[in-house]
């Protein structure tokens, strides 16, 4: 089964993917979140307590789905490989600014298209600063960057993630080890098993469509080849469908309830620092849990990366809030990215560019 | 035969490789790389470049011989 050697499958693949989005929303998920990356690694590392913020921890089922969809897809289809060695320290590192930056923008590239199909004009800006970042990424390319080979490795080293993932669940379904947030976006969440199934789905589709919201960009900047965009335009397509029959389609900036900010220079620097880190690290944070789900040891580190870049992000004070009503006088607060935050961004674009400059294909063997 | 070996290298460096070698090499090539996906765009390239092409499994992926430009 090959869903990535026509447009036509990509863009099935794309609307399988968009509709299970849409499920999710529809039975539980956070307004407009569906189904993000950073915010599901976020609410997960609050889970097991890597960060303390109340309101957004929960084991989200909808990762371990994704890791293990891919992991059983791959093994089925005989495109499991374990490998490792590729510079697996630099990767953790563009792990971590992978989840600062979509947490300063509040969303990684998958819900910075779902808040766009709902509208919501803060994304759009922000797919600016996305697009300029994988730009940056691909000059980089062509300069030489390079983190160097992987090597196939022991069978069992590929497989420790998606362990890692299932043990996750056992102590979800099994224990009451794991913290849940009782309010917030960590409380709003679709049944367990339905998020569980369409994780699995997503997984499994995503893997055999190699998806990937950066590589999308970098494949039409780099070699003018639209056929990973085709899978994002379905899935687009099939939310601005879901948000408009629903009534959840607001075309504005700084709507309530949507958790965004307006600060436009800062949704512009936070997803500036993920299109770059993402090109560098050969995929968005969706692509990564994909690739460690099929073996890849060296994209695991990236996982364990956005793990601790989100404990970061919430026990530093890094992450943004966003905009919402006032329960009680009824007014709009709105969201903003705390000082912290904008100077992680900060360091995170300089760190791109440090490891995207020195890091020379010259230099492998 | 020119050989360029892409194994173990992150996307889209493989097809970076691919389309630098087709470019500039007009004879035989032989190209090595360990996803099955990247075997595939390799050979797109190879079609996109009017070059004909033929895909054995390898002991640790797969390589594609791209034939002389006619």
């Amino acid at each position: 089964m090959n869903l990535s050697d026509s447009k036509m499958k990509l863009a099935i693949a794309g609307i399988v993917c968009g509709l299970v989005a849409v499920c999710l929303a529809y039975f539980g998920n956070p307004a407009n979140m569906a189904f993000c990356i950073a915010c599901f690694i976020r609410d997960t590392a609050g889970a097991l307590g890597l960060h303390s913020t109340e309101t957004v921890q929960y084991a989200r089922p909808e990762i371990i789905g994704l890791v293990l969809g891919a992991f059983i897809i791959s093994v089925v289809t005989k495109e499991y490989r374990s490998t490792a060695g590729s510079s697996p320290v630099t990767r953790f590192v563009l792990g971590m600014i992978l989840v600062i930056g979509s947490l300063v923008f509040l969303g990684c590239p998958l819900r910075m298209i779902i808040r766009m199909s709902a509208g919501d004009l803060n994304a759009w800006v922000a797919l600016i600063g996305f697009i300029l970042g994988v730009g940056t990424g691909v000059i980089a390319l062509k300069k030489g960057f390079s983190l160097g080979r992987a090597h196939l490795t022991n069978r069992m080293s590929g497989g420790a993630l998606p362990v890692l993932m299932l043990g996750i669940l056992v102590l979800a379904l099994a224990t009451t080890l794991l913290k849940s947030s009782e309010s917030g976006p960590g409380s709003m969440h679709a049944p367990i098993i339905l998020s569980l199934i369409g994780g699995l789905i997503f997984g499994a589709f995503a893997q055999k469509s190699r998806m990937c919201f950066a590589g999308s960009i970098r494949d039409v900047i780099l070699m003018k080849n639209f056929d990973l965009l085709t899978i994002i335009g379905s899935l687009f397509v099939v939310m601005l469908i879901y948000n408009i029959a629903t009534g959840n389609f607001t075309f504005a900036f700084d709507t309530p309830g949507v958790i965004a900010h307006s600060e436009h220079l800062w949704n512009i620097l936070g997803m500036y620092a993920v299109g770059f880190a993402a090109v560098l690290a050969g995929g968005c944070p969706l692509r990564h849990l994909i690739l460690a789900g099929q073996g890849s040891s060296d994209s695991a580190m990236t996982v364990a990366g956005m793990f601790i870049g989100a404990a970061l992000a919430h026990n530093l004070g890094l992450a943004a809030s966003g905009t919402a009503l006032n329960a009680e006088t009824q007014e709009v607060v709105a969201g903003s990215v705390p000082l912290n935050g904008k100077i992680a961004v900060i360091i995170c674009i300089v760190v791109c560019f440090v490891i995207g400059f020195f890091n020379k294909r010259s230099e492998n063997k | 035969m020119k050989e360029v070996d892409a194994r173990g290298l992150s996307c889209p460096e493989p097809m970076m490789l691919t389309e630098e070698a087709v470019k500039s090499e007009k004879g035989a090539i032989r190209i090595l790389v360990t996803e099955p996906h990247q075997r595939m765009n390799v050979e797109k390239c190879a079609r996109d470049h009017g070059r004909e092409y033929t895909s054995t499994e390898t002991e640790d992926g797969f390589a594609v011989v791209i034939d002389p430009q006619k």
